[in-house]
């Protein structure tokens, strides 16, 4: 396939990822949307394009693992998941709601193709480090992605494990920073500023690091995985400069961590979103 | 189960931590897949030795992530233990112990060494009476409670084998006294009945340190007519219901004996079985509600009644409140 006929294919996806996690926390009425529809051209280029995954063999060993390190983001994971084959779009639709299996925060234990449990924040970092470690213990060239949000840096946890991963030269290890510019309480820059910033302290740690000026552009996150593959020695931090809320009308205006908006907003979001969809298909 | 007691008070010239290293070389030699995560404390209780496997991973000063590693390796089919001392594998690293390996069912072991007053000269920064506490705290968790080098190299092999739940055990760390002679054989949740008759009025409940001291109290006891039964509860989660309601029915009293808080430990743990199941009166020996504090262990057993003169004084006073 010619790259921009791949492009072409990975943004349709990601257009379809966004319908659907509006539609999935949207059966609900609210959830964190804002964090949930940042990385979605970074799951569309994992699993569009990257990973290696058997959707009817959601624990096959020899696939590629994800992390959703910042758990709240589970929507998004669960569209992307359904897309992909893992199991019936229809039942991202339970999202919530009583003996779900497809909770707030990622649950390896429910969903089928979600990798390790996640929630508390800072925790799928180390978890992802371990489980790329695993993978080097045993002679295997699994690769392992997490993602980590600007505001879940805070944690002091984060950078344990970013010390331990370059230690242990784990370069099967890809860590996607979703630098959002936001948290709960508002703005990175207000609630815990990051010195230097987190580029530059992933950087400090040892780490391979690629800036993406545009994280929410398929293209661009692309380059950015396939510089991270070839690099040998070392894990790689890809910085992506995203928009909290992207294409959900409610929630981008106001980076908003989570959203409760009106059904009559929800209509006016997901109608954009499929229009979206439309017109990146006719782009074609 | 099959077991041989000594019992004779001897300083085991081995400690625990061979017990627990013999067997993870007999584990690792065997089974590519296990795996020790150590929090730069290899030195503390010489799994140095295990490198030699290349599967003895030292995690750093940074017992949050080494817990959050050994979750990430579980789910790679590993085996994983993870070691600090007992405040540090427990208090330090429980909230990645609870979601990141238990609530996620990632059977990862922890083991956390120099349990309560075993810490002696570390002092009451390092002194944990509420590991065990925490980790009783978290659904499905198995928590161990051993005493000896066989005790540990026998449970260290049995926990190893056990997958999707976690299982924190206690070691001390530095020689102790021998209880059991080598080859003896556990099974995880059974209490193990050590001293027997008919005509026992009182039973007493212990694990680790205070099974060597019970058993003190025991002789004390047999020397003024008074006779007991005493039982190694080693396994604190899930505790041997069967046992604990047998023996209170059959002898009418029971005295738990712990090296930790006891109003949140075996203590607790047994008054809960037997006010649901057989309503018996019991007295604790253990720490009660109280920090630790720095000093030699036997002026620290001393100065927290942890005792076989303690066991004996609330024999007594139990069997008066019959």
């Amino acid at each position: 396939m010619q790259k921009a006929e791949k492009m072409q294919a990975l943004r349709e996806f990601a257009a379809e990822i966004r319908v659907e996690t509006l539609k999935t926390i949207g059966s609900l009425g609210f959830g964190h949307v804002g964090g949930s529809m940042s990385i979605v051209e970074a799951m569309a280029v994992l699993y569009g394009d990257v990973m290696k995954v058997d959707p009817k063999n959601p624990r096959w060993e020899g696939r590629d693992w994800c992390v959703l390190s910042k758990g709240h983001a589970g929507p998004c994971a669960y569209a992307t998941l359904a897309l992909k084959g893992f199991y019936d779009l229809e039942l991202t639709r339970t999202l919530n709601k009583p003996a779900t299996n497809f909770p707030s925060h990622t649950d390896r234990t429910k969903t089928p193709g979600v990798d390790l449990t996640t929630g508390s924040l800072g925790q799928g970092m180390s978890t992802a480090t371990g489980a790329a470690l695993g993978h080097k213990l045993d002679g295997k060239d699994n690769r392992v992605f997490v993602f980590v949000g600007d505001g879940e840096c805070d944690e002091g946890q984060v950078w344990e494990a970013a010390q331990f991963a370059a230690h242990y030269k784990l370069d099967n290890l890809t860590c996607f920073v979703d630098d959002n510019k936001n948290q709960l309480d508002g703005a990175v820059a207000d609630v815990m500023s990051h010195g230097k910033g987190i580029g530059a302290k992933f950087d400090a740690f040892g780490w391979n690091v690629i800036n993406v000026e545009n994280g929410n552009d398929v293209e661009q996150v692309y380059d950015a995985v396939q510089e991270a593959l070839t690099v040998k020695g070392v894990p790689t931090a890809i910085i992506l400069n995203t928009t909290k809320g992207k294409g959900a009308t409610f929630a981008e205006p106001s980076a908003a961590h989570s959203s409760q908006p009106s059904p009559e907003q929800w209509e006016e979001a997901i109608a954009a979103a499929e229009a979206e969809l439309a017109a990146v298909k006719a782009a074609k | 189960m099959s077991f041989t007691l000594i019992g004779k008070h001897e300083k085991d010239s081995r400690a625990c931590r061979d017990g627990y290293v013999q067997a993870m070389t007999e584990l690792m030699e065997a089974d590519q897949s296990v795996v020790h995560v150590d929090c730069d404390l290899k030195g503390c209780i010489n799994t140095k030795k295990l490198d030699k496997f290349g599967r003895c991973i030292n995690a750093g000063i940074a017992e949050a992530n080494a817990m959050g590693v050994a979750a990430g390796l579980t789910a790679t089919g590993k085996k994983t233990w993870i070691h600090s001392f007992g405040c540090f594998s427990s208090r330090r690293a429980f909230d990645q112990a609870f979601m990141s390996a238990a609530y996620a069912k990632l059977g990862v072991k922890v083991l956390g060494s120099d349990p309560g007053v075993c810490a002696a000269y570390n002092g009451g920064t390092h002194m944990p009476f509420e590991d065990c506490a925490l980790y009783m705290s978290v659904p499905d968790a198995i928590v161990i409670d051993p005493v000896d080098y066989a005790q540990v190299y026998d449970l260290t092999k049995k926990l190893t084998a056990v997958e999707g739940r976690l299982s924190y055990m206690r070691m001390i760390r530095k020689g102790f006294t021998t209880v059991y002679a080598d080859g003896s054989e556990f099974e995880i949740g059974k209490g193990v009945t050590l001293k027997e008759s008919d005509n026992d009025v009182a039973t007493i409940i212990a694990s680790g340190i205070m099974v060597d001291e019970s058993l003190k109290a025991y002789e004390k006891l047999q020397e003024e007519g008074i006779s007991v039964r005493v039982i190694d509860m080693f396994t604190w989660k899930p505790i041997d219901e069967d046992l604990i309601i047998k023996s209170a029915k059959e002898t009418g009293a029971i005295v738990t004996a712990e090296n930790h808080n006891c109003t949140c430990g075996l203590g607790s743990a047994v008054a809960r079985v037997l006010s649901e199941k057989a309503p018996t009166p019991v007295e604790m020996v253990g720490v009660h509600d109280q920090f630790g504090q720095v000093g030699a262990q036997a002026y620290l057993q001393e100065a927290y009644k942890l005792t076989a003169d303690e066991v004996v004084a609330k024999v007594k006073k139990v069997i008066a409140r019959k």
